[in-house]
């Protein structure tokens, strides 16, 4: 039986897998010891547990578990690196590079920092989402200090060539920092393979908690350091104060231990389901795919259905179907999605697209269900389109003046 | 956010989705919005010249749900109407009779002025002079 509502909305977060669940839950209770106490077996088992799950984290991502600074998710971690990069290396340089589709948390971070006087160049993208090389590598100054690029991209799913970014970084001598947020436990990450020298993910993207994250930092070629941006008793390492969110972290460590056996098997899954949902969307006439379909996470479609409106068609079936937009007409600013319109598409395209973040616990049977319902609804809204049926009689819709508003 | 369930249902049954033809003299089109900002309506009405009487009314929006509700509702209040009384219709009845909140208000004054659009085409194509109306400004 297909329980509803069906939940496609993975990007957003994960629910959490009970397995994970379960190895947290004495750390509330019996074992509540605060890591920090030195003193007595209720510190020594807490500091124990952290232990164990740091190494767990530190496995999946090829680090070393000292690498790993626990924070309470990829906002934190994302400007701990960049602010806290920015302190440390400001006798070096001032400047920092990023794209335009980056998240919002390492965006407002940059324009934070271009307020305390730093310099951030803004990386246009190509039209399937990824970066140029040629243009990073020619955005490099002498004064340029961190080059912050995602892993891959929360709307569309792109991966950016991370290899290629760490190597442009390295050779001009410049830190690389990359939100993994969306790639961590979906796809293989590897710190050391990669190149990468401060990366940023989170538990409850990967099917853990939510409030607890980790900033991986490098100890050795080179070793780098963050400035904290919080005082306090200097845990981990000096660079996050504050008390260790120990069910957190032990659930984290879990979650990560699971992603590491069974992302490869989950990846394939999901990858085959979502190119079926993908397939059988773009049947649909005027429908399109954002971003690049190679290099892209196995379990992520974003779609576009020419002249129907996402939030309209999200109404017809988001009682049962659970998904993003990239239509924002419930927001003051009525803008599209930025992402979107970084890749060169349409006020109009932007606002029809629809974002399918498939996870674990999919099934064939709710694919096959969002399938049906969604076509339906596409086809039922043009209908009701008047840009639909002025593009079936071969208006140009570019030709009409529209009264801007 | 929920949608009120005048909204839901709006959605869910349109009243008066269509297409007259615009060609004909009777008949006042009105097309506002733009495909950039997500909401685009085009309203018709069919107007007995003898009486001032709109019998018909029809419309196809390109927007979200609230965009279409308006529409519908606003084509379900104009027929019977006359042209004069179809021009007293503001859009905070429309926010009030769909229960819209205030992000979604300027779905409503996009009906309101789709109306007007309409009643003016129909006055051009009659030998009327075109009606200047207030601007709403809630955009």
């Amino acid at each position: 039986m297909l329980k509803l509502p069906v939940y496609l909305d993975n990007n957003a977060t994960t629910p959490m897998d009970p397995r994970v669940l379960e190895t947290m839950i004495p750390y509330f209770t019996e074992h509540f010891g605060n890591a920090a106490s030195r003193n007595h077996p209720f510190g020594w088992e807490a500091e124990e547990a952290v232990d164990y799950a740091r190494e767990q984290v530190a496995a999946l991502i090829g680090a070393d578990p000292k690498e790993i600074i626990f924070t309470s998710g990829a906002t934190e971690g994302d400007n701990l690196a960049i602010k806290g990069v920015y302190e440390m290396y400001a006798s070096k340089g001032n400047h920092i590079i990023t794209a335009t589709t980056e998240h919002k948390a390492v965006l407002d971070t940059c324009k934070h920092i271009e307020k305390l006087g730093g310099e951030v160049t803004y990386l246009e993208v190509k039209e399937d989402g990824l970066i140029d090389l040629a243009e990073l590598e020619a955005a490099i100054r002498p004064t340029t200090i961190l080059v912050a690029i995602m892993y891959a991209n929360n709307e569309i799913g792109v991966v950016q060539p991370i290899k290629e970014i760490a190597a442009i970084a390295k050779k001009h001598g410049v830190l690389f920092f990359s939100d993994a947020v969306q790639a961590v436990g979906k796809i293989p990450v590897d710190v050391i393979k990669d190149g990468i020298d401060l990366m940023a993910f989170t538990a409850h993207k990967m099917y853990g908690p939510k409030g607890i994250g980790a900033l991986y930092v490098r100890r050795k070629n080179p070793r780098v350091k963050v400035t904290a941006q919080m005082d306090g008793g200097g845990h981990e390492r000096g660079m996050r104060s504050g008390t260790l969110n120990v069910p957190g972290i032990v659930g984290f460590g879990k979650a990560c231990e699971i992603a590491k056996k069974e992302m490869a098997e989950d990846a394939s899954r999901l990858s085959k389901l979502r190119d079926k949902l993908e397939n059988a969307l773009l049947q649909i006439e005027e429908s399109y795919v954002n971003g690049n379909r190679e290099h892209r996470l196995p379990h992520v479609a974003n779609i576009s259905f020419k002249h129907v409106e996402g939030e309209g068609l999200l109404m017809g079936f988001n009682k049962n179907i659970a998904l993003s937009s990239g239509s924002a007409c419930t927001s003051a600013s009525l803008e599209p999605s930025y992402v979107l319109k970084a890749l060169g598409l349409g006020d109009d395209l932007a606002h029809s697209s629809l974002r399918f973040g498939l996870g674990r616990f999919t099934t064939e049977e709710q694919i096959d269900y969002t399938i049906e319902q969604i076509t339906n609804t596409v086809l039922k809204l043009r209908d009701m389109s008047p840009l639909w049926e002025m593009y079936k009689e071969g208006i140009d819709l570019n030709s009409i003046e529209w009264a801007h508003h | 956010m929920a949608y009120s369930e005048k909204v839901i249902d709006h959605y869910s049954n349109p009243k008066n989705v269509g297409t007259l033809d615009k060609g004909s003299k009777s008949v006042g089109t009105g097309l506002v919005g733009a495909p950039e900002c997500g909401d685009v309506m085009r309203l018709q009405i069919q107007v007995d010249d003898s009486t001032g009487v709109i019998t018909d009314a029809k419309f196809k929006t390109f927007g979200c749900g609230s965009a279409i509700a308006s529409s519908s509702l606003a084509t379900e209040w104009l027929k019977g109407k006359t042209v004069d009384q179809a021009m007293a219709i503001d859009n905070m009845d429309l926010v009030e009779e769909l229960n819209l909140p205030p992000v979604k208000i300027h779905c409503s004054v996009l009906a309101e002025d789709a109306i007007k659009a309409a009643i003016n085409d129909y006055r051009v194509k009659n030998g009327l002079e075109e009606l200047v109306f207030e601007e709403k400004g809630v955009h």
